[in-house]
């Protein structure tokens, strides 16, 4: 299999995602240029986090519109898996792949953070091998998920929440909400279910030296769902 | 532009004294043009010409078997092995934070930044040494948030971590906060890029950002006192995310080969750069001011070459290579501007509309700026220093003196500041702030593991300036020895107040030399740094506060040390040092009985230093930091953390605050993999260890609880080691004294306190405001 990162201009978190794909999962991973397309053969495309554009005007407002997105569009369309974390999610609720928007934390400052997060649902093809209560960081300024009530009740309905924050034993409480999202929502994915965007990095919860791996259980759901294709 | 008169006033404007006039013109053999009056000014301020302290810093040694590059160029170099490096250095931007403390931190690091990937370095870390006036002032936590705003969104949208730092909150910062910033980057030695115009012929080439009127006049701004006074134009405003664009062009651009020689405009904008690399090559430079972008309309010759305006490169491109350069430029979106050619005349010449408005002879100008001796004088208030009594008057409740201290803003949990900080970025932190007295990254791809820590006690300093300095390299290398790395070498930046004051000079004079004897003695080099002078306003000086950035590397086997407790059952140390008495403490400053006072000073706003500065044993400090490593490397111990504020029963709490982050449970599980440390305060709780602490007979119970005297640590071991720990102190001629044991769910120091350690999270997660 085979796994494309878009840089933006801006991103941050590309070569760590690179790093976590490569080196830790040994997936051969392809670093795409914003002006250009993905590969039409990647199986698994990732909007890495970062300050694409710097977050001008808003958090992946710009990103957006940049050439590879129609890319990522179509192959999302073909049912590609395609994951964004943070800034990547961030342009994929600007580009309308997810439903929903992101706004400012609540406590209106910057969080770097450890959380921990409920898996809602443990058989999308990214989440088949997590287990019930996850943990990863968090490292955001607008990440306060937002959908109004019938968005939100469709969410439920078609269960397109997938993560969660909760506490260390799994409980979704306001306490474990770092940010004020709706629900607590930490990460959700689209009806056609290949397409997941999440505030939380797992790419940096994907080793022990780093706190913990269940990020790697993660992109390992990822590549085994790709393999039984 | 108009032909101005320069008239002595003018030239006072423009901070140059009358003698340093005089120079000027004969350097130029002729009156100079506004514009080159105006390049002779910011080149010739304190800010940029060192010209008070360059004298006093050569007493800093230099050397070393891994120092690749000292002082002089835009950063130090050390070498880590592996055919890798890291280059790092502390700024500081105290004036322009006073004033607009948001954009003054932001372009603060954005500026430190550029001299580290400059020299063809990536910017693997951050930290930054802050110092406040009383927390419990609207006026000042404005500032502290500000300040702490700027350096997260500048520092997080660079996607650069920041990891340690320090902050203290003392009355003489009042006036003048300090912001202080380090970077650290890491590069392989063959991409290594110095600042020279080299190669007469080749081009001159400006990229990032264009040029605007913003900043005029900073450096001079900066070399003098009392930033309210002065023109607010003078702070400069940044834009991280063309910070992060020129960050990757300037490191594709250096390893393309492309360039031969490459500066930041930070002070003193385009014509530092130019001038320095002109310098530094002994060639010269003609620009062309037509060809630069600028961002405001109508700018004049003066304006565009004393410009600030941040994000911007200027790098020295064989013509053969400037395709390859346009290339790289513009795929990055930072512009390609030609502005001029590399000469053989050694002098600066700038174009404007069709004239010459400047002629320098570039190495006069930037190498052969002024020096002086100030007049140093003994100041006369170290006579005067109020004496902390011995034995010192106990506290009502021993419990109650601990928590205030723990409450502390000085002492308690930073995690407010911290957690705005992007501190995992890169994903190589392996030792996050608040986790360990020192940050730890690894280096991916190979064995290594570097430690950075940046320490700056000014009270000690304020006491005893020769003894102060001596004590923050010495905490400073300390700090990286807790995590278990050596020490390799330092940046420090030196905030004083007006040098013009004999007091003050003699003050910088002390701190210095007992830096360089502890640089000496610990074998620390320092390898560049920053000087900041007029930090004072009113007559009211900030103490000396010489601020110093260590690294450390720790080499394979990784054994990574942390302060927190791992099992019950392990065996407490105290090693190193006496604890003397309690001046230059800051529970001396919360309690004085001894000025009539029966209840503490509220922990926000304590009361007025008291002496004397501890005694200062170099060698002991230095066997104290070989025993800790040496104890590490045989396994023997399995946390450390040494005694600062607070002293030791701060130590002992703060290792139970952080205790339960050493195991980490393996994968799978109900609760997933790992768990780091007292994460979120509340949850970690349950699995916190206390201790059972033997209080010895001691003639003042205060003291041995709180005192700060120096080069002490706490370590712990598991009880069969006891025996072979205690012969190595011993080989090392270190005291080691059995304090007690981890276990239980309290901090119980026998007949003194007894605490719950969550009542000590508790304290000690209290913000400041």
């Amino acid at each position: 299999m085979k796994a494309a990162v878009v840089v933006f201009p801006g991103a941050n978190c590309d070569e760590d995602t690179r790093w976590a794909l490569e080196q830790v999962c040994g997936v051969p991973t392809q670093m795409v240029w914003y002006r250009e397309p993905v590969p039409e053969d990647a199986d698994l495309i990732l909007l890495p986090g970062g300050f694409s554009y710097g977050d001008y005007l808003r958090a992946g407002a710009l990103a957006r519109f940049a050439p590879a997105m129609e890319s990522v569009r179509q192959a999302a369309e073909r049912g590609r898996l395609v994951l964004g974390i943070c800034n990547g999610f961030q342009i994929l609720v600007e580009a309308h792949l997810l439903p929903g928007v992101l706004l400012r934390n609540a406590c209106l400052q910057f969080l770097c953070k450890d959380v921990w997060m409920k898996t809602v649902r443990t058989d999308t093809p990214f989440t088949r091998g997590l287990p019930e209560v996850v943990q990863m960081p968090i490292a955001h300024g607008m990440g306060n998920y937002f959908i109004d009530p019938d968005g939100l009740k469709a969410l439920q309905d078609n269960g397109q929440i997938v993560f969660q924050y909760c506490d260390r034993a799994g409980r979704v409480t306001p306490e474990a909400n770092p940010n004020g999202s709706v629900a607590n929502i930490a990460g959700i994915i689209n009806r056609a279910g290949n397409v997941l965007g999440m505030m939380p990095h797992p790419e940096r919860a994907s080793e022990d030296a780093l706190g913990s791996h269940d990020g790697r259980l993660l992109f390992e759901s990822a590549i085994e769902a790709l393999a039984r294709v | 532009m108009p032909k101005i008169e320069i008239t002595p006033e003018l030239v006072e404007q423009h901070g140059l004294t009358p003698q340093e006039y005089q120079t000027l013109l004969e350097i130029l053999g002729r009156e100079p043009t506004l514009t080159e009056l105006g390049i002779f000014s910011v080149m010739w301020s304190e800010h940029c010409s060192y010209k008070c302290s360059k004298r006093t810093l050569k007493y800093l040694p230099t050397k070393g078997a891994n120092v690749l590059v000292g002082p002089g160029e835009n950063a130090g170099v050390i070498d880590i092995g592996h055919g890798l490096a890291v280059a790092f250095k502390i700024e500081s931007h105290n004036h322009p934070s006073a004033i607009e403390p948001y954009n003054g931190a932001a372009t603060g690091v954005g500026g430190i930044l550029r001299d580290i990937f400059t020299m063809g370095a990536r910017p693997i870390a951050m930290l930054n040494p802050l110092r406040f006036g009383r927390i419990a002032d609207p006026h000042m936590q404005w500032l502290v948030g500000g300040v702490i705003a700027g350096i997260a969104d500048y520092g997080n949208c660079v996607g650069v971590p920041t990891i340690a730092g320090d902050i203290y909150f003392q009355d003489c910062y009042e006036q003048n906060i300090l912001v202080n910033v380090m970077c650290v980057g890491l590069m392989t030695h063959d991409h290594l890029m110095l600042a020279r115009a080299q190669g007469p012929g080749n081009l001159v080439v400006y990229y990032g950002s264009p040029t605007g009127r913003d900043g005029i006049h900073g450096a001079t701004f900066a070399s003098k006192e009392d930033p309210h006074s002065q023109q607010r134009s003078a702070v400069q405003v940044g834009d991280p995310f063309m910070g992060k664009k020129i960050i990757e062009a300037t490191l594709e651009l250096i390893a393309s080969g492309a360039a031969v020689g490459i500066q930041d405009m930070g002070a003193a904008g385009l014509t530092c750069s130019s001038c320095e690399m002109a310098s530094r090559a002994g060639t010269g430079v003609e620009i062309d001011l037509d060809l630069v972008p600028q961002r405001a309309e109508g700018m004049n010759s003066y304006e565009i070459m004393l410009s600030e305006s941040q994000e911007r490169m200027l790098a020295v491109i064989p013509r053969e290579k400037i395709e390859t350069a346009r290339e790289i430029l513009e795929r990055w979106e930072v512009g390609c501007h030609v502005l001029g050619e590399v000469k053989n005349d050694g002098l600066l010449r700038v174009k404007h509309r069709g004239e010459v408005v400047a002629e320098i002879p570039a190495v006069k100008i930037a190498d052969q700026s002024p020096q002086y001796s100030p007049a140093a004088k003994r100041p006369a208030y170290l006579d005067e220093l109020p004496v902390a009594p011995v034995p010192y008057p106990a506290p009502p409740d021993w419990g109650e003196a601990l928590v205030r201290l723990l409450r502390c803003p000085t002492i308690s949990s930073k995690r407010w500041v911290y957690s705005q900080y992007d501190h995992m970025i890169q994903t190589a932190t392996v030792v996050r702030p608040g986790d360990g007295d020192a940050a730890v990254l690894r280096v991916k791809k190979t064995p290594v593991h570097l430690a950075l820590t940046v320490d700056g006690n000014s009270t000690m300093c304020y006491l005893d300036p020769e003894t102060g300095g001596q004590m923050v390299v010495a905490e400073a290398a300390r700090n990286v020895v807790m995590v278990g790395a050596e020490p390799l070498g330092l940046t420090n930046c030196l905030n004083f107040g007006n040098p013009r004051k004999p007091e003050v000079f003699w003050t910088f004079e002390k701190c210095v030399r007992g830096m360089a004897e502890a640089c000496r003695v610990l074998q620390t080099p320092v390898t560049g740094g920053n000087v900041s002078f007029y930090n004072e306003s009113k007559g009211l000086a900030v103490f000396p506060t010489p601020v110093v950035g260590m690294v450390g590397r720790i080499a394979p086997p990784l054994r990574l040390l942390t302060p927190g407790w791992k099992n019950a059952g392990d065996r407490i140390f105290l090693a190193g040092g006496d604890e003397q008495h309690l001046g230059g403490s800051i529970f001396a400053q919360l309690w004085q009985p001894q000025q009539g006072r029966d209840s503490f000073y509220d922990e926000r706003e304590p009361g007025p230093v008291v002496g004397p500065c501890p005694k200062f044993d170099l060698n002991l400090e230095h066997a104290l930091q070989q025993f800790t490593l040496e104890a590490n490397r045989r396994g023997l111990i399995n946390a450390a953390h040494d005694l600062s504020e607070g002293g030791l029963a701060v130590a002992l709490a703060e290792c139970c605050i952080k205790s339960g982050s050493g195991t980490r449970e393996a994968g799978g599980g109900k609760s997933g993999g790992g768990k780091w440390g007292a994460g979120g305060g509340k949850s970690g709780e349950g699995e916190l260890l206390g201790v059972r602490i033997t209080a010895p007979q001691v003639k003042c119970p205060a003291t041995w609880l709180f005192s700060e005297a120096p080069s002490r640590a706490l370590v712990a071991c598991e009880p069969g080691k006891a025996l072979e720990l205690s012969a190595l102190a011993q080989a090392f001629g270190v005291l080691l004294v059995a304090l007690g044991e981890v276990g239980g769910d309290r901090l119980a120091i026998g007949g003194l306190l007894e605490l719950k350690v969550g009542e000590l999270v508790r304290a000690y997660e209290t913000p400041p405001f």
